[in-house]
Formats: C-alpha cells, structure tokens, sequence
C-alpha cells in the first residue's frame, strides 16, 4: 500500500495556491490591471493567453448536469450518486512507453505542477455546452515527470473502475474501464489540460474528481473524468465511445460543425443555462480553438478522420 | 382443493366489478380536464427551475414519455377487459385525444423550442431515422384524432374501426423512436418497447386462432 499516504494531496499543495482565483475575477479586464500592477503569479497571465473571455456558467449548472456513466445515464445521475467516492488517496499508474513508469502518487505530482485556472469553452457530442473555469495543469507537465520515450505515438487513458462506489458499473454494455486517448502532439499540446478543480474549489466527483483530463477542442467524451492509468504507446489506443459505436464517435472527435452525428447535425449548440427559451447558436470548428490546433491536422481528411 | 381457484375467481370478478362500478361514476369531463393538467405543470416547472438547468430537454422528454405512456394506456383497454373484465371503454377515446395532446406538445417543443431552426427541422426530420419515425408515429395519429368524434364514427360506419387500426403502428413507432435516441441501449426505453410488445402480443393470437380457425374450416 505504497501509494496510501496518509498524507492529503491538499496538504501537500496548499489550497490557496492551487485553487487561488480570486484575482482572476472580473475576467480579461481586471486581468490586464492585475498584471499591470504586477500583482498576479506568473501562471495568471499564461492563463489569460488561453482562456476564453466568456462568462462562465454557474458552478451549479457545470456540477449538477453531467454525463458519467459509471454514476448511471441520467444528467443527475453523477450529482447524486458520486459522493461515496473516494478521491483521497489517489495514484496514476503511469507505464507504457516511458522512462519512469510506476504508481504517482497524486500528491506527489500536485507538489510538482503549477495549477493555473483555465476558461474553456466545453461542447458534448449531445450538442449542448458550457463555460468551464477549470483548475489545472498541462498534461505535458505530467507527461514530462514519467519521461515520454521517442517512439510512442499516443497516450491511452483509463477511468477508475470501483462498482462498491460506482453504482453505474452495473449496468451492462460498456465495457469498463471507460478509455480515452489522444495522440501524442494532442496530448503535448499546451490547450490540454489535467484539471483538479472547479471554479477555485476541489473538482467535485461529479465533474471527475480528483483528476481528468480536459481537451476544449474535442467533444466532451474525450476528456476522461477520475483517471487512475496513461500509458504511453506506438499504437491507437482504443476508446470506449468508438468501441461501443464507431461510426458515430471516431477517435479523433474534434468538435466539426461540418460532420454530423449520424442522428443529430452538430452545425448548432445550446449553451446550458439560458433557461426554457434559450437560442441555440452556431458551433465553431474546433469549438472555437481552431487558431491553436488546426495545425495539429494539416492535410488529414477531417469528414474521414471524424 | 377445487373451491380455492372458484374464490380467488370470485374475488376477481368482484374487484373487477367494483372498478367498473366506480369507473361509471366518473365523469368524461374530468378526464380531460385532469389529462390536461400535466404538459402545464411541466412547463410551469420548465419555467421555474424545476427540470433541472438544461430545461429544454427535459421538458420534450417528460411531454414525450407522457404520451407514450397514455398510448400505452389506452392499448392496454382491450386486453384488461378480454383477460380481467375490467371494462375501462368510457375513457378509450378521451385516453386517446389526450396522448395526441401530449405527443403534439413534444413536438411543438422539439420544433419551437429545441431546434427553432426550419432548415434545421426539415433535414432532421428527412435525415434522422428516429426523428423520421416519430414523425411518421404522430402523422399516423392525426386521422385518429380528428375522426375521434361521434359524427365521424356514424359517418365511417365500419372503415372507423380499420382507420384506428393505425394505433398499432404508431404506438409501436412511438417505442422505437424512445429506443433509438438514446446513445446507448437504456433500460428504461426497452422496458417501455418490451410493454408495447406485450400488449401487442395479447391482440395476435386471436387474429391467429380465428385465421386458423377458418383455415380447418376449408380443410
């Protein structure tokens, strides 16, 4: 039981460090003040860089409707189901193709990043989205600590699988673990985040506490909630949504206005909280981040490769 | 023991009787005036934060399980007084003017509130096979709610009957296009689908017997 410290992650990185976003209120206005008057750290204005400037939803809007099916189907299901979980001890198998595999302890790797908050624009396949004022650092850091050896291609990740505190495993159809991946360069890329926390406070397990990933420009599904493993590989990995249907979820799943999910059109999306009237409003390629990752996919044919 | 299943019988057909008894002393009105109370009461909660933050949603699911659950309703008359004798008649054609009531409110908050956009609608309604079967599920009770009216009734004589055959494929219609959204197979639209089938099920072996009936007859 190497990996139980006693020790709480939250011990280790004081939580006015890592949850200390007190000065970013107000958004990009009070931030240019901020750092003006040189009152900021440094990673508040990294921050700025790539956060969006708009107005986040509620911290009871992003933590009450969620998709997390090891809590059950339901919206409400993660809410109300995902207390029992414990977050605290925590590890992240690492292995795979690195230099330094073996069990981190999550305190030991909050002791090394800089937790920065991040405001992100969050588009789920299902056609709805959110404002996400994330906590969190760049998957690179992580990658960087286990030393990413030249030949691996991908980084696969997988959830906790715990049915004593995860009512949703039951429930047949899903082969659990749930699984993510991404390919190297997406993973590397700065916009890619491991979030731990919400809005200043610890994620709460609903969201995919204590650890998940965050890829703004890809549909939802892609950013795996309460990661335990990422290993490191020259091949594909395989992915829970494209195993289950893999016409309608690729691996990529880059948000694309232009490619349909075979049952509904993605050209739209509904921002959560405008109430019974809400407009939808167009969905932007790359949900918005195509100036940062475009690049990423130069000359792949993006119909194909959905 | 030949007395036991005499009693239970007994019993049965009291508590039959007593639900039919009480069933004649309620009014039509108020079946329509009750039915008519649940698309107002989850749009008020829709309004006020009752279905949760994403209220769109919520509401065209809660109006669509509504009116599958009235179709479910009025399909399962028949057979609780073919197999119970509970006779539930009276209420067959206000249980049915009310599930189009339910199934119109969903689509009008699929077509206002949820998609808004017309070009939108058109293709999804061409290119989406669930939305196509819904569609086609309340194009096909369309005639029945206008024909639910004693003067079409006299007016039609027998082909009445035939025209409200097309509640079978439509409440069926209704059960796969529930199945169909969902990203996963859920249970509870398969239990849903599964009732649907069951009630269907009661309604095949007569057809059958009477087919094989005549079938010996030509024998």
């Amino acid at each position: 039981m190497a990996y139980r410290s006693k020790l709480k992650y939250s011990d280790v990185t004081p939580k006015a460090d890592f949850l200390n976003r007190r000065q970013l209120m107000g958004g990009a206005g009070a931030l240019a003040i901020g750092s003006a008057a040189g009152v900021l750290p440094k990673w508040a204005e990294a921050a700025g860089k790539y956060s969006t400037d708009a107005t986040p939803n509620t911290f009871e809007e992003i933590s009450t409707y969620n998709n997390f099916y090891e809590f059950g189907t339901g919206k409400g299901d993660p809410v109300a189901n995902a207390q029992r979980l414990t977050t605290d001890p925590w590890s992240v198998q690492i292995d795979g193709m690195v230099d330094r595999p073996g069990n981190y302890d999550l305190a030991d790797i909050l002791a090394k990043v800089s937790i920065e908050e991040r405001i992100y624009r969050f588009r789920c396949v299902e056609a709805w989205s959110m404002v996400v004022p994330w906590n969190g650092f760049e998957l690179k850091q992580l990658l960087d600590m286990a030393g990413v050896q030249s030949g691996a291609k991908y980084v696969a990740f997988e959830t906790l699988v715990r049915p004593e505190e995860m009512p949703g495993l039951r429930r047949s159809g899903i082969e659990w673990p749930y699984r993510e991946g991404l390919r190297l360069d997406e993973a590397l890329h700065p916009l890619t985040l491991m979030a731990t926390g919400l809005y200043g406070k610890e994620l709460p397990k609903q969201n995919g506490a204590p650890l998940r990933l965050v890829v703004p420009w890809k549909y939802g599904f892609k950013s795996i909630k309460s990661i335990v493993r990422v290993t490191l590989t020259d091949k594909m990995p395989p992915t829970t949504w494209n195993m289950l249907q893999s016409r309608e979820y690729g691996f990529y799943s880059n948000v694309n206005p232009n490619v349909s999910h075979p049952r509904w059109s993605q050209a739209t999306e509904r921002q959560i909280g405008g109430g019974l009237f809400a407009k939808r409003k167009p969905t932007l390629m790359f949900n918005g981040y195509e100036k940062e990752v475009a690049s990423l996919y130069d000359g792949m044919d993006l119909k194909a490769n959905y | 023991m030949p007395t036991d299943p005499g009693r239970k019988g007994v019993l049965f057909v009291s508590v039959a009787d007593h639900i039919n008894r009480g069933s004649r002393r309620v009014p039509i009105w108020s079946v329509y005036l009750l039915g008519l109370l649940p698309p107002v009461w989850f749009l008020y909660l829709g309004l006020t934060g009752g279905l949760g933050v994403e209220p769109i949603n919520a509401l065209e699911r809660e109006l669509g399980k509504l009116g599958l659950q009235a179709l479910i309703l009025g399909f399962s008359i028949t057979p609780l007084r073919r197999f119970l004798g509970v006779n539930l008649i009276r209420f067959r054609r206000s249980i049915g003017v009310l599930t189009f009531y339910y199934i119109a409110c969903h689509l009008l908050v699929w077509l206002v509130l949820d998609v808004q956009i017309l070009s939108q609608i058109w293709a999804d309604i061409l290119k989406r096979p669930y939305i196509t079967i819904g569609m086609v599920g309340f194009l096909l009770m369309l005639p029945l709610a206008v024909t639910s009216n004693n003067w079409s009734v006299r007016k039609l004589g027998a082909d009445w009957r035939k025209l409200h055959r097309l509640v079978y494929p439509a409440v069926v219609l209704g059960g796969l296009h529930y199945v169909m959204l969902a990203k996963t197979w859920q249970t509870e639209p398969l239990v849903y689908f599964a009732v649907i089938l069951t009630l269907l099920a009661t309604r095949i072996p007569v057809k059958l017997l009477t087919m094989a009936k005549r079938g010996q007859g030509a024998v």
